[in-house]
């Protein structure tokens, strides 16, 4: 059941299935995109993640389910919400025989009210290029191109499919100040990636979809239970600490191998006010390979695969 | 109060309509425009779809000689007729056909549809293409063939009449028929060879090189299944002598049934195109 306030979501997916023939491509996807965040869609290859936003964007029809992106059935394909919505597809564009100018400029011919052409071909970073032929542009050029025709319609909801894959470092950068310039804006934004870093620096929630299901989403921060997993302080026995640990956080758990301690707890910050001064009174002011850990969204996200594929749904 | 402020709903009425029409007219004025660059711009189309004829023309022009057996008509003269309605067919079909299946392959179709460009617009933006493409066709060919080979141009206003008729039916048919025929065509790189094998084929066997009553029967019979030996033979009426018409099949012009098989090749080929033609699905890239 989804309440009133999630129907009234950008984007809001119930039951989402997508078959091609006896292969089931999307399963069981559930989404709720909220106005005005960067959301991610996250999942190996082939987990179903651009037959879901092709389905979003109503350039290929689900099998069943209730999907609303900006609420309408995209399978309406109405021209007055195709206005508010900007899709950068996953393959690059060509388009042949046309300057940069030309190409954005044709784009912006079909919106009621776009962005300044130059403006955008700025936005992107191709106002070097804005003369050249497009089939000229290197890949990482031409990646953007893509992204200027898909946002000329200064839309309401954007989304991305992989829209970074194929950019060097500085590229990657300016696509983002690109999506934050949208979010700035109020503008909501979908995005498929493979880059964890994107995933950090630019969205709010993310899902994670593996072999067309939705296996986890939530605040990008509390993935894959997060916050729950506690923090690693760990650091070698030196010699001189031959005496037993000091009073810890009381969730703390220690574990102690081949000279190695580890002590897992939620309050690592705590657990080091305790162990420095009881290192400093045998003598030893710096801990050997002392090291803080916390999970990495690429450990949970690795995490989430692995444990989802063995489950032998793929 | 209610006075001002029906007319104040009409006038937003009015405010709400207007963007709406005027981006179908933008839109059609954008992907005309598009059309058009990319014809002139791209050497592929020039070469393959305008040129080709023209060369055709003046290279077998310079080679034939003699006349059409069974008649005192001046072979070259009923090469001509058949090269107009060739190269008519060549902009229409063989460049159309190879500008959807380039547009479908780099993902324009796709981002196309993803637009809110009104579907209307691509369409027209087409029929402009054929237009300009297929009007500057004509006139290079026709004064070629009239500079370097002589030829007469129609001797009166029915003439020109069939000859416009025949062009547009003709290139009506070809334009739908190029749109249904774009979908067997599964990428930009083999475009060109794979329109240009039906182009060949039906030149050969629809009276364009070989005079039609010299072709084999079953090859006749083929050749009347389809729009290029009606369009030929449209124009063999404007432009050849009416003694000639006793060569044809039926020892006349047959134009009323020229008419009636261009006509019943443009709803085929609009039922085609409407059954064919995708937005979305596993080709559009």
């Amino acid at each position: 059941m989804s309440t009133i306030a999630e129907q009234a979501n950008p984007v809001h997916v119930r039951s989402l299935r997508k078959r091609y023939g006896p292969v089931n491509a999307v399963e069981e996807v559930d989404l709720d995109v909220r106005s005005g965040e960067v959301f991610a869609l996250l999942g190996p290859n082939g987990a179903g993640k651009t037959t879901t936003v092709e389905i979003l964007v109503g350039v290929r029809r689900r099998t069943s389910g209730d999907v609303r992106v900006l609420g309408r059935d995209p399978a309406e394909d109405a021209p007055e919400w195709r206005a508010r919505i900007g899709v950068v597809p996953q393959t690059t564009g060509a388009y042949t025989d046309l300057t940069v100018r030309e190409v954005v400029e044709h784009f912006a011919a079909f919106y009621p009210a776009p962005l300044p052409v130059a403006e955008v071909i700025d936005m992107v970073g191709l106002g070097k290029q804005a003369r050249k032929q497009a089939q000229t542009l290197s890949g990482g050029q031409a990646r953007r191109l893509d992204v200027a025709v898909g946002v000329i319609g200064d839309p309401d909801l954007i989304f991305l499919d992989e829209p970074t894959t194929g950019l060097d470092p500085v590229a990657r950068r300016e696509a983002w100040d690109l999506v934050r310039y949208f979010t700035d804006r109020g503008k909501t934004t979908v995005l498929t990636t493979h880059y964890l870093d994107e995933v950090e620096a630019l969205a709010q929630r993310a899902a994670v979809i593996v072999g067309g299901r939705v296996v986890e989403s939530g605040p990008v921060a509390e993935l894959g239970g997060r916050r729950a997993t506690p923090a690693a302080v760990s650091f070698a026995r030196a010699d001189r600490l031959d005496r037993s640990l000091p009073a810890l956080p009381g969730d703390a758990v220690v574990e102690e191998a081949e000279g190695l301690v580890v002590v897992r707890t939620h309050h690592p910050t705590e657990a080091m006010a305790a162990l420095l001064p009881w290192a400093a009174a045998s003598g030893v002011r710096e801990l050997p390979d002392l090291r803080i850990h916390r999970p990495s969204l690429e450990e949970i996200y690795l995490d989430l695969i692995r444990s989802n594929q063995e489950g032998g749904v793929v | 109060m209610s006075a001002p402020n029906a007319a104040l709903t009409q006038e937003r009425g009015a405010v709400v309509l207007d963007p709406a029409r005027s981006i179908v007219w933008r839109s059609a004025v954008s992907r005309s425009s598009v059309e058009l660059k990319s014809f002139f711009r791209n050497r592929q189309s020039l070469v393959f779809t305008l040129l080709l004829p023209i060369v055709l023309l003046v290279v077998l022009g310079s080679i034939f000689s003699g006349t059409v057996p069974g008649t005192h008509t001046d072979f070259k003269q009923m090469f001509i007729a058949g090269i107009i309605a060739c190269g008519v067919m060549s902009v229409s079909f063989n460049g159309l056909a190879i500008s959807v299946a380039i547009e479908r392959d780099t993902g324009m179709i796709r981002r196309l549809a993803s637009s809110p460009m009104p579907k209307s617009a691509y369409f027209i933006g087409k029929v402009v293409r054929v237009a300009v493409t297929g009007t500057l066709e004509t006139l290079l060919l026709l004064a070629v063939a009239v500079l370097a080979f002589g030829l007469p141009l129609p001797s009166t206003t029915a003439r020109w009449e069939t000859l416009v008729w025949v062009l547009l039916l003709g290139a009506v048919a070809c334009t739908l028929l190029a749109v249904a025929f774009s979908s067997v065509i599964p990428n930009a790189r083999s475009a060109s060879a794979i329109v240009t094998l039906p182009f060949l084929v039906l030149q050969f066997i629809s009276g364009v090189f070989f005079p039609y009553s010299q072709l084999p029967a079953w090859m006749q019979t083929v050749a009347a299944l389809f729009p290029l030996k009606w369009m030929t033979q449209g124009l063999r009426s404007v432009f050849l002598p009416n003694d000639f018409a006793h060569v044809e099949p039926a020892g006349v012009w047959e134009l009323d049934r020229v008419a009636l098989v261009l006509a019943a090749w443009c709803l085929a080929g609009l039922a085609l195109s409407f059954l064919t033609f995708r937005w979305r699905g596993p080709n559009v890239r």
